[in-house]
């Protein structure tokens, strides 16, 4: 058959697909407008077949071009992806991402290791030695710690303090920590020594922190201040932490896959915790914005922080498990 | 379009596709246009919220995080894979095996860029596309993704009419390919230029005999004996 013939004989079809094409790529089309696609997967199967008949029989460039070009937007439409959210982040929510967590137990221990041998180092060491604080932070971070935790200070700041400074830390909270988070992931695919150090600097300063406060007399607001917020905030960073050691292990020791591929593999099994994280450190700039702040008893603080760390914990590690298999 | 760009993707139907992947100038220039949106939007919105206080300064702050993380996500995975940046630069994302970009994809590949931008204006992510062979930076990878070009579709053109006639030798695939490409492009030829190509067919007729018997053969390819 010749070109001509050939284009003359289909260019209806692909005048039709076109049409089809341009509703599917629209964000909004009228009802009255919309055309019924019962045909549209037929109708690309048959382009396929007309793109490699043009190939085979050495139609023109121009042709093909334009056929390839076709095949692609519909190949595009057809492989949409295209789910329905509700479902997943309910499924999600409900086991998904303690699996995830489970699943990648190893790699948060590593992670949380770090974190908590740091802080216990330097916070012993603070502890012992008080004027250890001067070579572990700078002295304009341990003027800013206690302005914020003196006990004579608190008071002032407790009535200054109103619904829009609320709203203010609340969004400072979610720019800073989750950006954190993110950027501890992502710094863990330069070999796990990105997301180490993130783990390392931030377990001394907490540590250097706490310990410096009880040297000084501040234990109670400090605590009672960080203790309900503490649980998700600092979980959702050694998670972050782990999903980046995982990311760098892959590249470090990919085992029987090539390293291209351990780490496709990686990232598609550390998404989930990412997302995970990221509901977290919502949650904790919810509670540190708003709840932290309050001036209650210590006992309620106390025991409302307990309950955090009890409650995520519990989650975290028997949240969807089935019984049937292990998580 | 350069040769060594192209990437051919089979597709379950078994047709093949073919890509032709970005290098990083375009991915940068359209980085740099995304840059420019997203600080003309974080003024813009700094400017609204300031007469709101404190509570506007946290949503701004809020909207910061938005702008700095999830504005290439969520152009990516819901204006299919094209930001404003990459759409003037006629960019899209695509996964590696042609098919749209999804959410996961998407986010991957963006909550990846730190480890890219190290340690500073995307070094590393500069020397990865450079080393890869289809241009990924160390988010593609993992996303297994790739920027590709979109490219413009020729218009087919309707067809001249005249005289047609048989070629007097037998065809090669690559004869015809090669006349089919003069008979679509000729017009953007000067005539003397023509006449030179027809000439490289015809060396024994005269320049205008030579294109006359060139065009006619093309046309007989492309409609058949009229």
């Amino acid at each position: 058959m010749k070109q001509a013939r050939f284009e003359q004989q289909y260019r209806p079809e692909w005048q039709a697909l076109e049409r089809q094409l341009e509703q599917l790529e629209s964000l909004h089309v009228s009802k009255k407008n919309k055309l019924t696609l019962d045909t549209f997967v037929t109708d690309y199967r048959k382009l396929c077949h007309q793109l490699a008949l043009a190939r085979e029989r050495g139609y023109s460039v121009q042709l093909q071009q334009f056929l390839n070009n076709l095949v692609l937007r519909a190949h595009r439409q057809l492989y949409r992806y295209n789910p329905s959210l509700a479902d997943r982040i309910g499924t999600f929510i409900a086991s998904g991402f303690p699996q995830a967590v489970r699943r990648q137990w190893r790699w948060h221990l590593v992670s949380a290791l770090a974190f908590v041998l740091s802080m216990a180092l330097v916070w012993v060491l603070v502890q012992q030695q008080p004027e250890m604080i001067y070579t572990v932070v700078d002295e304009a971070s341990i003027a800013n710690l206690e302005s914020m935790y003196q006990p004579e200070n608190q008071a002032d700041m407790k009535n200054e303090r109103s619904g829009d400074d609320d709203v203010m830390m609340f969004g400072h909270y979610i720019q800073n920590n989750i950006g954190i988070a993110f950027r501890t992931f992502a710094s863990g695919l330069l070999l796990g020594v990105g997301a180490l150090v993130v783990m390392l600097f931030n377990g001394s300063f907490f540590g250097a922190a706490a310990g410096h406060l009880i040297n000084v007399g501040a234990q109670e607001p400090f605590f009672t201040f960080v203790i309900a917020h503490g649980a998700p905030e600092l979980t959702a960073i050694v998670l972050a932490g782990g999903a980046g050691l995982r990311l760098g292990w892959a590249i470090i020791a990919p085992g029987p896959w090539s390293r291209l591929d351990a780490l496709r593999l990686a990232a598609r099994d550390a998404l989930p915790t990412m997302y995970g994280v990221f509901a977290l450190l919502l949650l904790a700039a919810f509670i540190e914005a708003f709840w932290s702040p309050r001036d209650l008893a210590p006992t309620i603080k106390y025991s409302v922080g307990a309950a955090c760390w009890g409650l995520l914990y519990l989650y975290l590690l028997f949240g969807g498990r089935d019984g049937t298999r292990k998580g | 379009m350069l040769i060594d760009e192209r990437l051919e993707v089979e597709t379950p139907e078994g047709a093949m596709l073919s890509l032709s992947v970005a290098g990083p100038v375009p991915r940068a220039l359209a980085y740099a246009i995304d840059l420019a949106i997203r600080l003309v939007i974080y003024g813009a919105l700094a400017s609204v919220f300031a007469a709101l206080g404190k509570a506007g300064m946290g949503l701004l702050l809020i909207m910061a995080f938005v702008l700095e993380w999830f504005y290439p996500t969520l152009f990516e995975a819901f204006r299919h894979g094209q930001t404003p940046g990459k759409k003037a630069m006629g960019l899209v994302v695509v996964h590696a095996n042609g098919s749209p970009l999804s959410f996961n994809g998407s986010l991957i590949r963006n909550l990846l860029r730190t480890a890219d931008a190290f340690p500073l204006f995307y070094l590393l992510g500069f020397i990865c596309t450079l080393i890869s062979p289809r241009y990924q930076r160390l988010g593609d990878m993992a996303a297994n993704t790739l920027v590709v070009h979109i490219e413009e579709t020729p218009q087919i053109q309707e067809q001249a009419q005249g005289d047609t006639l048989a070629p007097d030798w037998s065809l090669s695939r690559d004869d015809q390919l090669a006349l089919l490409a003069f008979h679509e492009r000729h017009d953007r030829f000067s005539e003397a230029r023509q006449q030179e190509l027809a000439q490289l067919a015809y060396p024994e007729l005269t320049p205008a005999l030579a294109l006359q018997r060139l065009n006619a053969v093309s046309r007989y390819l492309v409609q058949g004996p009229t």
